[in-house]
């Protein structure tokens, strides 16, 4: 009982200190969110204007999310997005992982490498998709020129079906490294040295020791960074909005990519509230998979 | 244990909430836009307000302040539009206006967040693309005080949604056939004319893309927006004559489609997305690479500066009959806004659309053409040069087809642009391209 009282008064004293950042959710995200319930339920254009005798005269059910589910534009749009995660989390983890060790190193120039890495993650998102709009240019692209030295003909990255999305997921890695690696560079600096010297003693490799001590010292850091990648990956927009506007036929068609469109160029914001909140709901469920797997392979005790 | 698990509960439900984050940005944009906007009425607002203070005149000559939104003045052209604002206000002491002016790419955005809002402007301008939606919507004001006298009766028309007025045409521009004269003279072929159609700009194409490996003959997107044009030209259409049903896969319109496609395809005149390489068509004919392009009128001032070849326009050929696509803005009042700041709205779009100072201003400046009925109060526009054949954009009047407005207009598009992209690419036939979009435009669009 006094360590609930101590528990309450801790919070308490906790509120003020959490205000700025509670407004701000509780009137940018908690709020929308709720609006977006009863938005998802209406046919409302989101021009008209708006007001709350508005839902009861436009309201329509469910016809949104039956629609939606029954046809094939929010699956495909889903399945782009699930194959835009599943080559992006691999390849992102592998890069960041890479950037991680390479500032680990220790080296005289790590310093100037978290710089360097860190730089795309400050760039704005517009800017880089414009960047690497032209660097993946099949005719006068960096990337293209670089691969033909090699002998290699480059795809057509953007304007192909099949290589619009790894094109995408290419920027997405590039400028993402540098903050992932930053998080689990800061999670392998707080590995104990002295488990590494116990195991240097008792003649452990570097494969093990990369498997058996620092991946699962790291756990926390890895599962903390593979649930902010995911949920990242699942809002998907800007590189899209820019480098494909979700071409080349519909190709890199993602759900937010749609929500935006059904709601400010289609005026089809009630439609676009339902998608947001399957959106919502797929996040919410992949995200509590997580949680309960972890239990797995996540280790707390360090 | 618990604690934490459920704290981390609560941590994944905040994350996963940021995906309404990317709506609430919207907002942002909006009031961003608000803040730059162009201040020049206050000061004028101050004096005409101390002006009469007390006079007992009716209500509309009380002083008022209005404002209006518009995206046309946007990159360059503020000035003229203050100058235009300048003159009205001499006219009308007692109408201020404030103008804010907001880029095309954020314009449509911020309207709908203000307008479903509350705090839309009280007189705007709008594309004829929106125009439909936005009239359809219930959120513009019948112009019923408008002195629609001498205004450019087709564009006019343009601007009425179930037979009632809700907009005035501001400007108009068409889109011609601009031609590279020295890729012409060096492939020994005639200049193209009025008289041409499809199949002899096809002939000419191949004699210019023959010049070189990089050289093409024309370049016209296979695209929604040149498309329904094309459709037009083989006598095909959109929509039937009371726009009930669609007719994409009509046989006009894929023959009109085909000929778009043996372009790229068959011939190769004009360049696939691929040899485009993420390059913009207006770039291709600056470079002088590009015999043909069938583009707008506001492409004048910047291929004068751009281009270092000579080049002429003539009016865009046809095939069973000439079709010349047409664009106008329309100026629209705000329903929502008070019944004075309506009536004064309307004083001064009807103003800014039709009185000789404002086309005179519009026109001085090479802004671009008012939409008056009597072409001869704008031959000053005739006299400047290049183009030689200024002409040519009032001939081209004569023949125009209209975007054929619907409330889903966007979509539709959309969908057309998709389905014919993927002929242009040759991964399907024009026929199956078009049979694809009716199906999908039947599916998700619900005429009236």
């Amino acid at each position: 009982m006094a360590m609930k009282n101590k528990e309450r008064k801790k919070i308490i004293q906790a509120i003020p200190f959490m205000l700025p950042s509670l407004v701000g959710m509780v009137l940018f995200s908690l709020l929308p969110m709720v609006i977006a319930i009863a938005l998802s339920f209406t046919d409302w254009s989101g021009l008209g204007k708006f007001s709350f005798s508005m839902v009861s005269r436009q309201f329509i059910g469910l016809e949104n999310y039956k629609r939606l589910l029954s046809q094939g534009e929010f699956w495909s749009a889903v399945g782009h997005v699930m194959y835009f995660v599943a080559l992006y989390l691999p390849i992102s983890f592998f890069f960041s992982m890479m950037v991680a060790l390479l500032l680990n190193s220790g080296k005289k120039l790590s310093g100037l490498y978290r710089i360097l890495y860190y730089i795309p993650v400050l760039t704005s998102w517009v800017a880089a998709s414009l960047i690497w709009k032209w660097v993946l240019s099949s005719q006068y692209g960096v990337f293209n020129s670089i691969l033909s030295i090699f002998g290699i003909q480059g795809p057509d990255w953007l304007t192909n079906k099949y290589w619009a999305m790894p094109g995408i997921v290419l920027a997405s890695v590039w400028k993402d490294m540098g903050f992932y690696g930053l998080y689990i560079f800061g999670g392998l600096r707080t590995i104990d040295t002295g488990y590494y010297e116990a195991a240097q003693i008792d003649g452990a490799g570097k494969w093990v020791t990369l498997t058996r001590i620092t991946i699962p010292l790291l756990s926390p850091t890895l599962f903390y960074c593979l649930i902010m990648s995911l949920i990242n990956a699942f809002q998907l927009f800007p590189q899209v909005q820019i480098m494909t506007e979700g071409g080349p036929n519909g190709a890199t068609q993602v759900p937010v990519e749609r929500i935006y469109t059904y709601a400010f160029s289609y005026f089809k914001m009630g439609y676009a509230a339902a998608f947001s909140w399957l959106l919502f709901l797929i996040i919410l469920v992949l995200t509590m998979v997580q949680l309960k797997a972890q239990k797995a392979w996540v280790h707390y005790e360090a | 244990m618990k604690v934490k698990r459920l704290v981390s509960m609560g941590l994944a439900a905040v994350l996963a909430a940021g995906v309404t984050a990317c709506g609430s940005s919207q907002d942002k944009s909006a009031t961003e836009q608000t803040a730059n906007e162009n201040q020049t009425g206050t000061s004028e607002s101050a004096s005409a307000e101390s002006a009469s203070p007390e006079s007992n005149d009716s209500e509309s000559d009380a002083p008022i302040t209005i404002t209006y939104a518009n995206f046309n003045a946007s990159g360059g052209n503020e000035e003229t539009l203050n100058k235009m604002y300048e003159a009205f206000h001499k006219a009308y002491p007692n109408i201020t206006v404030k103008i804010e002016t907001i880029a095309m790419d954020d314009y449509f955005t911020t309207m709908q967040t203000r307008i479903a809002g509350g705090t839309g402007p009280d007189c705007l301008e709008m594309n004829i693309e929106n125009f439909g939606t936005y009239a359809s919507q219930g959120i513009l004001e019948e112009l019923t005080g408008a002195d629609t006298e001498g205004m450019n009766q087709t564009a006019l028309q343009a601007f009425q949604y179930d037979g009632t007025q809700y907009g005035l045409p501001e400007n108009f521009s068409t889109v011609v056939l601009v031609y590279n004269k020295d890729l012409f003279d060096k492939a020994g072929i005639d200049y193209p004319s009025d008289s041409w159609t499809r199949d002899d700009v096809d002939a000419a194409a191949e004699k210019i893309r023959a010049l070189g490996d990089d050289i093409y003959g024309i370049y016209q997107p296979v695209t929604y927006n040149e498309f329904y044009k094309v459709a037009a030209q083989y006598g095909g259409s959109l929509l039937d004559a009371d726009k009930t049903e669609f007719t994409i896969n009509s046989e006009e319109n894929v023959t009109a489609l085909q000929s778009m496609v043996d372009r790229v395809q068959k011939t190769n005149v004009q360049p696939t997305e691929e040899q485009m390489g993420g390059m913009g068509d207006w770039d291709l004919f600056e470079s002088g690479r590009l015999g043909m392009i069938p583009t707008g009128t506001w492409c004048f001032n910047t291929f004068k500066d751009a281009c270092d070849f000579n080049w002429d326009i003539c009016v865009e050929p046809g095939e069973t009959q000439k079709a010349t696509h047409f664009f106008a803005n329309a100026l629209v009042v705000n329903k929502d806004a008070s019944a004075e700041a309506k009536a004064a709205a309307q004083k001064w779009i009807t103003w800014l659309a039709s009185s000789s100072d404002a086309a005179q201003i519009r026109l001085d400046a090479g802004w671009d053409l008012p939409a008056l009925d009597d072409t001869s109060k704008l031959s000053s526009y005739l006299e400047q040069t290049p183009p030689e054949n200024r002409q040519a954009v009032f001939d081209s009047l004569n023949d125009i087809v209209l975007p054929p407005i619907i409330n889903d207009y966007q979509q539709m598009s959309d969908i057309i642009t998709d389905c014919i992209s993927k002929a242009a690419k040759g991964e399907c036939t024009a026929k199956e391209a078009l049979d694809d979009a009716q199906s999908q435009c039947e599916a998700a669009i619900k005429l009236k």
